[in-house]
């Protein structure tokens, strides 16, 4: 119906930007009548989100004249910011900042590394950057939901950590439970993505590679070929952050630092 | 020599203290225990008593004074070691999934020890639990689980037991049952033991000293009689 009154594809752009967000807010409206205040939250990361994408567009229309070494830079910018916004997930933990940054840098960094330098992944920026993108971003969510975890577990279980710890366990061996199940608990919406893929949905990647012309089946396999890609990702990222935050929690006397109410 | 042995304190205290923020919970805190003495360490809720328990295992840091242990300052002490020299018995037992003799095990284990089938029995005997190695900790009661607790602690044959309100969160015939284990322990196997309770014919019955804290602090310090009915 928008494309009756739209022949610019800017302002019709904008304007199914507009009923998005409207239908992200009538979601809003609904949950305030049931008690729950999202309001100022979401207003703020739907303000932020079409501003930091077109930000990105912009940059994308800049970076397609670029030489492809730029990619890389754009792509550690991401990384940082991934780290910052994950980082908020785990409020009280030690060093969770630095924790962040350096497990997606090793996980999705590692996996954007290897993957490009053995082809899958195409140098050119226009496919580096919105795919090295998709594996930060999916590791940046898993390592929020696993440092989450982690915290609420620890601090739900501090009785048992400190049991263990007063009958002579080691600091990480008493709470290696919690570091299991935090680490399988962040990959369970990757390993659904991948279960469901085809079945449930059909992702953006997918979607747009057809549009753009590529054969269905090689648009399918690519697709599977990204999420594979984030699943190892987010993986790797979620090892690295459980086991980095686990020895941030103890102090050097081997005493749980991180207590409900300190 | 000897007579030294049995003149020094197994524990000792000087001027330990611990403060959070701008709240003080333990503050100039001296005293010492002498080996096969039981002390009681009571006083009114939010006196300190736990808090000075969990300095004296290190599960917390002092922020001021020490703890020395057989006359060496703790902190030059691994404190995997120490805890195992200081063994703490929580107000809550906190039994790992599994059967009572893998909690048994637990401690002596992460040091890479094994424990014998017949150390097991003898430590279940100890607390009245004979026949229970195969339990399930699930299928325990709350006394039971106490007691269970207790022999955990002991299977890494600590010098001095700490016990932090172990009856407290019982019922009166659980909390007999727990009683007695410690009595047992205690007064049989002449374990040097700190209680800390708030019950004071509890520690009228099982200890030989008493502690009166009040506010982080001690008020009194002396035979059990004389603190608790001065």
């Amino acid at each position: 119906m928008l494309r009756l009154f739209f022949n610019n594809q800017l302002y019709l752009g904008l304007a199914q930007a507009l009923v998005a967000a409207l239908a992200a807010l009538s979601v809003v409206l609904l949950a305030r009548k049931r008690g729950i205040h999202l309001e100022s939250e979401t207003l703020i990361a739907i303000v932020r989100g079409i501003v930091q994408i077109v930000a990105v567009g912009s940059v994308l229309l800049l970076l397609l004249r670029s030489p492809r070494w730029t990619g890389g830079f754009l792509l550690a910018g991401m990384i940082v910011a991934a780290g910052a916004t994950s980082a908020r997930r785990a409020k009280g933990m030690p060093e969770a900042f630095r924790v962040s940054a350096w497990s997606i840098a090793l996980g999705a960094g590692s996996v954007i590394a290897l993957m490009t330098w053995l082809g899958v992944i195409d140098t050119t920026i226009t496919s580096l950057v919105p795919v090295g993108s998709m594996l930060i971003a999916n590791a940046m969510n898993t390592n929020g939901l696993a440092l989450n975890r982690f915290r609420s577990d620890v601090l739900a279980h501090t009785g048992e950590i400190e049991t263990a710890l007063a009958l002579g366990a080691e600091a990480r061996n008493s709470v290696s439970p919690y570091v299991q199940a935090s680490f399988e608990a962040s990959l369970i919406p990757a390993i659904d993505s991948l279960r469901s893929l085809g079945i449930v949905w059909i992702p953006g990647l997918m979607a747009g590679m057809l549009l753009s012309g590529a054969r269905p089946v090689y648009a399918a396999i690519y697709q599977f070929v990204v999420l594979a890609m984030i699943f190892a990702a987010s993986g790797l990222t979620s090892l690295v952050s459980t086991l980095l935050i686990r020895d941030r929690i103890f102090t050097a006397a081997q005493q749980l630092s991180l207590q409900p109410g300190r | 020599m000897i007579a030294s042995a049995i003149s020094d304190p197994i524990l000792r205290t000087e001027h330990l203290g611990r403060a959070v923020k701008d709240k003080v919970l333990v503050e100039d805190v001296t005293f010492e225990v002498r080996s096969g003495e039981v002390l009681a360490i009571v006083g009114p809720s939010g006196a300190g008593k736990s808090s000075l328990l969990r300095l004296l295992n290190r599960l917390d840091e002092p922020t001021s004074g020490t703890v020395y242990v057989e006359g060496k300052d703790y902190r030059q002490i691994p404190p995997r070691a120490l805890r195992r020299k200081l063994g703490l018995v929580n107000q809550r037992p906190y039994l790992f999934p599994g059967t009572v003799e893998q909690n048994l095990r637990f401690g002596p284990l992460q040091h890479g020890e094994s424990v014998s089938q017949e150390s097991i029995e003898k430590l279940l005997s100890c607390v009245g639990l004979k026949g229970y190695a195969s339990r399930d900790v699930a299928n325990l009661s709350g006394g039971e689980a106490q007691r269970v607790s207790v022999a955990r602690t002991l299977a890494n044959s600590p010098l001095v037991l700490l016990l932090d309100e172990p009856t407290s969160a019982l019922d009166d015939t659980s909390k007999l049952e727990v009683e007695s284990s410690i009595q047992n322990v205690v007064h049989d196997q002449g374990l040097t033991c700190v209680l800390v309770t708030h019950d004071t014919a509890q520690a009228a019955r099982l200890a030989t000293r008493a502690m009166l804290l009040e506010a982080g602090r001690i008020v009194r310090i002396g035979p059990i009689n004389e603190v608790l009915h001065a």
